[in-house]
């Protein structure tokens, strides 16, 4: 168990691209830790950085307060699940993940022990002498779990763990994970393009665009007060309402609506400023009918979520999005109007939260 | 059905029979002529006799020459297995600068090596470098020779296996020999073995080169040995170059049989799995 620390991680591919800008970056020991952006933003570069398996070009990696920047992936003590999970397809399950005690010179009658134990504790005992070939998918991703259990690393670092499941398992081994995690304790990060993923499993997130940290925190965090536009839009499954506004003394002007101004931004804003109003379409209440501060207009589309329905609607030239519970939905060409919460309304000045 | 297609189909299968045995003929004329007491060059119903063998046997160099021809075909697979190996995951793993176009130039230049194009220069080769009459020497020209296709052959195999599984053995803690061990070969053994069975029959099959380095009959193969099978009279020897023939041939279809029961010919590259 340790804790991982970067400090000015640089990585500069040759050719120029910068896929790591100075990064720092502290993980406490036993945190799940989550890494996540869009592709290409360089958060597989920063978990293969950490792992050894990419060369830094500058700043460095500690893990347990060791200073591992130039050790060899061997040598850092952290075991990796990569995306296709890179279990050895001509060997049985008992030997995958025996394969770490191997390499450490484990004599054959204790890693095969180990092995069977680790196993076991995945559910694993009936499928011990079949090939990674004869294994389902979710079969699969549990080897490659048990195969980094049995090094007892310091750290784990997962490759979009959950990417090559289909959407159900993926829910359920998601929350698999996340017990696994909690139960052995060991500090992990894990790399995921998926929000909703980082949101449910992570104790703590990084959202990352271009080579740079845009956010660092808790899922709460990140989903209620997003730092800048870039995560409020990223973050989220129904994207959050982003609307260009002007202060107009104690209120904002959004879309030709007059709205209150966020309890958080209360006293921060200038009269007459340009800004961008966020508020998610969960905190919208809506109505059928006008109400003071709502952002009114006609219903463009209505779509539907399951359990509450996600509402567009056509405000002056912009689209205002709303969910509204089971049974309250409108028919499309309706009157509608959403009221922002208050308390959950965002305001932000050139692309930063203001409050 | 017409008798038109009745027709069409006759003469379909007529000209399917007659292509088969036009390649039937000569290998039927290859399993009875060595049991037949005095063949001629047509297939005729054999007498099973076992003098032809008796013959093979009692020549001073038939069966050293097979011999011969297992050292050098062996000789030379494994080197090319080996080399080709190194060279081809190196190859496929490192990016170099121009690294294709050494490839192409490679395999181009190759069909040159070992060709009839080059027997005057790689003779003078062989005779500055002392390699004259050794079958060290002829082994390390047969695998020059064929080590470019083996290599591009063997890149085309080892680009298709992810890289992920080295990487993971790799953050495990395994030197790059262990990962070579236990990882990349037993990945690309089917590309070995298809090496090596093709650098076998190659060599096996080769006649220009043993017969321009190797004089000293004791050392030919059995490529060579079946050219000297004549008569005293200077005719060609039937009854000799029948059952030699035939002993020549069988290892090579047994070892075809054994590696493609063992590890199935498939092709590799060319479809995303």
């Amino acid at each position: 168990m340790a804790a991982i620390e970067l400090r000015g991680l640089t990585k500069v591919y040759p050719g120029g691209v910068k896929a790591l800008d100075a990064l720092d970056l502290v993980i406490p020991d036993g945190e799940f830790f989550a890494l996540l952006g869009p592709s290409g933003c360089g958060k597989t570069t920063l978990l293969r950085t950490i792992a050894g398996l990419e060369a830094a070009t500058g700043g460095s990696v500690l893990i347990g307060e060791r200073d591992v920047t130039g050790t060899q992936p061997g040598g850092r003590d952290v075991a990796m699940v990569f995306q296709d999970y890179a279990l050895f397809p001509h060997m049985d399950v008992t030997d995958n993940i025996a394969y770490p005690l191997r390499i450490k010179k484990v004599p054959k009658g204790t890693r095969r022990d180990k092995a069977a134990e680790v196993g076991a504790r995945l559910g694993l005992e009936h499928l011990m002498d079949r090939r990674p070939g004869q294994l389902s998918g979710g079969q699969q991703q549990r080897v490659a779990l048990a195969r980094v259990m049995a090094t007892q690393a310091q750290a784990f670092l997962f490759d979009e763990p959950l990417s090559n499941l289909d959407a159900r398992l993926r829910l359920e081994a998601r929350t698999f994970l996340k017990k696994l995690q909690r139960e052995l304790g060991v500090t992990t990060v894990f790399v995921t393009h998926d929000q909703a993923e980082a949101l449910a499993m992570a104790d703590r997130m990084a959202v990352m665009e271009a080579g740079h940290i845009r956010q660092i925190g808790t899922p709460a965090e990140v989903f209620r007060r997003p730092a800048n536009t870039f995560v409020a839009a990223f973050i989220g499954s129904t994207p959050m309402n982003l609307l260009d506004g002007t202060v107009r003394g104690d209120t904002l002007e959004v879309a030709g609506c007059k709205v209150a101004v966020p309890a958080s931004a209360q006293g921060r804003l200038r009269d007459g400023e340009t800004i961008v109003y966020g508020v998610r379409p969960e905190y919208m209440a809506y109505s059928a009918g006008p109400a003071e501060g709502a952002l009114g207009g006609k219903v463009a589309i209505v779509e539907n979520l399951g359990a509450s329905h996600l509402v567009t609607l056509d405000v002056g030239e912009v689209i205002v999005q709303a969910v509204v519970p089971e049974g309250d939905e409108p028919a499309v060409g309706d009157d509608g109007y959403a009221l922002p919460r208050r308390d959950r309304a965002l305001v932000y000045r050139d692309g930063e939260l203001v409050g | 059905m017409t008798p038109r297609f009745v027709l069409g189909r006759i003469g379909f299968y007529t000209l399917i029979a007659v292509l088969l045995a036009f390649f039937t003929v000569p290998l039927l004329w290859l399993v009875t002529a060595p049991f037949t007491s005095d063949p001629t060059y047509e297939v005729r119903m054999p007498d099973f006799t076992w003098e032809n063998f008796q013959a093979v046997v009692e020549h001073p160099y038939a069966l050293p020459s097979l011999w011969n021809s297992l050292v050098l075909s062996v000789g030379t697979a494994l080197l090319v297995v080996v080399l080709a190996a190194l060279a081809a995951y190196a190859l496929s793993r490192v990016r170099l600068p121009g690294r294709d176009a050494l490839l192409y130039a490679l395999l181009l230049l190759s069909s040159i090596v070992t060709g009839t194009a080059a027997m005057v220069p790689l003779f003078q080769l062989a005779v500055e470098l002392n390699l004259i009459d050794s079958q060290l020497g002829l082994i390390l020209i047969l695998s020059g020779g064929l080590l470019p296709a083996a290599i591009f052959m063997l890149k085309d195999f080892v680009d298709s296996t992810p890289q992920s599984y080295e990487e993971s053995a790799r953050v495990f803690g395994a030197s790059p020999l262990q990962i070579v061990r236990h990882v990349v070969v037993p990945l690309v053994r089917p590309g070995l073995a298809t090496i090596a069975v093709w650098a076998v029959a190659n060599v096996w099959g080769n006649f220009l080169m043993p017969y321009l380095l190797l004089s000293d009959v004791e050392k030919q193969p059995a490529a060579v040995i079946t050219y000297t099978l004549y008569t005293e009279g200077g005719q060609a020897n039937l009854r000799m170059l029948s059952t030699f023939g035939l002993l020549y041939s069988v290892p090579v279809v047994l070892m075809y049989l054994f590696v493609s029961k063992k590890y199935g010919f498939r092709f590799h590259g060319g479809i995303k799995r």
